[in-house]
């Protein structure tokens, strides 16, 4: 029964090599620096349980939130967008060739979702208390409530719609069976409970009329934030496939690059639109609160860098690049698209945020608020190479027959 | 005695305020935060709470409460700072200590204070732009008419009480400090140094105070230079536009918190524009709520009436793979159509 077991540990988490060889095999620089990385994250995770959110942040009564919640939550679920940008279009639109594009795109949104709370737990003052949201104490009016609601049941949709891959991996062909015939139902409720709140993050920011500067603050903001949340799930796709098709290419089989690449180009053409909607609807929303006159300022030019540079300009990359058909283009603007949702995120939560004050007395975080941030990021990355390693996320399991 | 202490007190207070003005404007310089900010164990939220809920029962005043600031009268002897903290058990000092700020030259008015965890009232220094007198302005929560930090709280920690009080219920509260996001006064503090049990501090209106028979606020009792005046709320809004109309010229004509976000507890007059004494002007009239309630109703309109053309469109896409795989592969076919939904 030992010897069972052990084989069985041997094969599905080992990868079929002994322990020693396992240990020896993954002993090289990054996996070194991955864990200086993480484990730098993980001390501060122990400091800030034991000296409390003082100490350990420079948060303040004028900034209760900074980097967690700036980077952590706002920047982590936008870019954990994939699984709704993808399961909304293969599931929903029957765009089915892009059917492989969509495991690993749950896999991020399942991932980033659970990294993005478990990096919350360390910014609530009473992360013990959690539960209380779920089962004891409602708060109707509130949007956070909303919030709190919809990652919980967005995370278990994400388990159902993952949960094909884990059972493929453990064998067991009833409940794989059972989950499939389910990822449908969880597709289509994901795609409304997304929606919800992926625009309620930036309703967060409507209670603060007097606080985000104007050119941030508009009754525009859940719809921003909802559209941009769908360019930054493409933009996501574009830079995880780029990268996990070079470092995870031995697993690809049958990859066909012209095919890929034409797929690529395509994510490009959809992410252009939601851009090009983005940045007219923000134009509007400039007219319509007449703030112009903020653009001749320094949060003016700050405001005009995101939105020319990082929603004008890849908008206008994508569409040039899919005239050209240049998948390269399409990539480095994948980039930029990312970088600029991370920018605005943190615009709307952090810089633009009580815009008024001197710049004594703003927020800036403390060297253990981005140890924590970067360790979060750095297990998520462990996690997902760990899965893709062993489950069929990147390929077809050779057991189980194509559906589509 | 031939000078009474409110007049001495006016007196000094204009004097330090002249030399101010000489070495030059620092009262805008703001306050990185005191001591005060490493404050924890508060004792006061529980006490509060736990009289609301024995009060349950007990008939409900027939008008809610208020204070009327007049910050003309304010002589800056920041006693209401030591009351305060005396009644809440906050972190004190000895009163002498808060009353010699005003003739000091290096004094805590040199900064603009805020509210933190030890500390739910501070008394902020301004220069008159019409007479360059100090105003001497009392800041503490506004126990808004409609909170914010009500309507923002995911928990239901906050209650606004019939007598005006805006409570706080510690046993509940998660630690997420979206109530401190949605306050547009920018009061509620966070007991940030509290390693396993923080808690949101703020004034209350002296809850278990005005709830006893004839009881008033700790700030209210203290006050000599009569700025504070604790009453009904309609009688203290008739009563500041007596005095707006009673004194012309002295005081500006708005009575600060009659409407401000739809209408607070704390009422202020002042002779300078508000903005210039801290207060600010650019918050409107709209109660903080109803920035969210539209979107909060949109996201509900949308998940429940929305979702329904999703499901019955999956459900018909559904059937129509089925259907379409039928004639091929009749071995299958039911295979093929619950095996829509995989990935692969």
């Amino acid at each position: 029964m030992a010897q069972n077991t052990n084989t069985w540990f041997r094969e599905k988490i080992l990868l079929g090599m002994t322990p020693r060889d396992y240990i020896i095999s993954n002993f090289n620089v990054p996996n070194l620096i991955a864990a200086v990385i993480v484990g730098l994250g993980v001390a501060v995770m122990i400091y800030r349980l034991f000296f409390g959110l003082g100490p350990s942040t420079n948060l303040s009564d004028t900034y209760p939130w900074g980097l967690w919640i700036g980077f952590d939550v706002l920047v982590g679920i936008a870019l954990a967008a994939p699984g709704l940008a993808l399961g909304t279009a293969v599931h929903l639109f029957g765009m089915k060739e892009y059917h492989h594009f969509v495991r690993p795109a749950i896999l991020s949104s399942l991932l980033g979702y659970i990294f993005a709370v478990f990096a919350l737990m360390f910014d609530l003052g009473r992360y013990y208390r959690i539960p209380y949201l779920i089962g004891w104490s409602w708060g109707f009016s509130s949007i956070l409530f909303l919030i709190g609601w919809h990652f919980f049941l967005y995370i278990n949709i994400c388990l159902i719609e993952w949960a094909p891959a884990l059972f493929e991996w453990l064998n067991l062909r009833k409940l794989r069976e059972f989950f499939s015939k389910l990822a449908i139902w969880a597709t289509i409720f994901g795609v409304i409970i997304a929606g919800g709140h992926q625009s309620a993050l930036g309703g967060l920011y409507l209670v603060a009329p007097a606080k985000l500067h104007p050119l941030w603050y508009s009754i525009l903001l859940p719809v921003f934030f909802l559209l941009s949340a769908i360019f930054a799930g493409i933009g996501m796709v574009i830079v995880e496939s780029s990268i996990t098709h070079k470092i995870f290419k031995r697993q690809l089989k049958d990859f066909n690059e012209a095919e890929y690449n034409r797929l690529v180009i395509g994510l490009g053409k959809g992410a252009a639109s939601a851009l090009f909607i983005y940045f007219i609807l923000k134009l509007f929303d400039l007219a319509h609160s007449n703030t112009w006159g903020y653009l001749n300022t320094p949060y003016g030019y700050w405001y005009l860098v995101e939105i020319l540079g990082f929603v004008l300009l890849p908008a206008i990359l994508f569409t040039h690049s899919a005239r050209k058909e240049k998948p390269k283009l399409v990539q480095f603007s994948g980039f930029l698209t990312a970088f600029g949702v991370i920018l605005n995120r943190l615009n709307v939560s952090i810089i633009a945020y009580n815009w008024y004050l001197p710049t004594s007395q703003k927020y800036y975080p403390l060297w253990s608020e981005i140890a924590l941030s970067i360790g979060v990021v750095g297990m998520l990355v462990l996690a997902y190479r760990f899965i893709v390693n062993r489950m069929a996320i990147m390929h077809e399991h050779p057991d189980y027959e194509s559906v589509h | 005695m031939g000078i009474s202490r409110r007049d001495f007190f006016k007196r000094t207070a204009t004097i330090a305020g002249t030399s101010l003005l000489g070495s030059g404007a620092i009262a805008h310089a703001y306050e990185k935060g005191g001591p005060s900010i490493f404050s924890k164990g508060n004792t006061a939220n529980r006490k509060n709470w736990k009289q609301w809920e024995e009060r349950k029962k007990a008939p409900a005043p027939e008008e809610p409460y208020s204070v009327l600031i007049d910050t003309t009268r304010c002589i800056g002897c920041r006693r209401c700072e030591w009351a305060c903290n005396e009644w809440n058990k906050n972190p004190n000092k000895p009163i002498k200590e808060f009353e010699a700020s005003v003739n000091q030259k290096k004094s805590v008015f040199d900064n603009v204070r805020r509210t933190h965890a030890g500390t739910f009232t501070v008394v902020n220094r301004y220069i008159s732009s019409k007479d360059r007198n100090p105003i001497y302005v009392k800041k503490q929560c506004m126990q808004c008419e409609d909170p914010g930090c009500l309507s923002a709280c995911f928990v239901e920690a906050f209650k606004k009480t019939a007598e005006g009080s805006v409570l706080y219920n510690p046993s509940v509260c998660i630690g997420c400090r979206y109530c401190m996001i949605a306050c547009p006064f920018d009061i509620p503090a966070y007991e940030y140094y509290e390693v396993l049990n923080p808690q949101v501090t703020k004034c209350t209106m002296c809850y278990d105070r005005i709830t006893k028979e004839g009881g008033v606020p700790a700030c209210v009792e203290i006050c000599l230079a009569e700025t504070l005046r604790f009453g009904k709320r309609s009688e203290l809004i008739n009563l500041a536009h007596e005095r707006i109309i009673n004194n012309p010229g002295k005081y500006v004509d708005h009575v600060y918190g009659e409407h401000e976000v739809g209408g607070a507890s704390w009422l202020y007059l002042s002779s300078v524009p508000f903005d210039e004494i801290g207060l600010r002007t650019d918050i409107g009239t709209t109660p903080i709520p109803k920035a969210s309630n539209g979107f909060l109703f949109a996201v509900k309109m949308f998940e429940i009436v929305g979702a329904w053309p999703l499901v019955f469109g999956a459900y018909y896409a559904i059937s129509k793979a089925r259907n379409k795989h039928k004639p091929s592969h009749d071995t299958s076919s039911e295979k093929k159509g619950e095996g829509h939904g995989a990935k692969h």
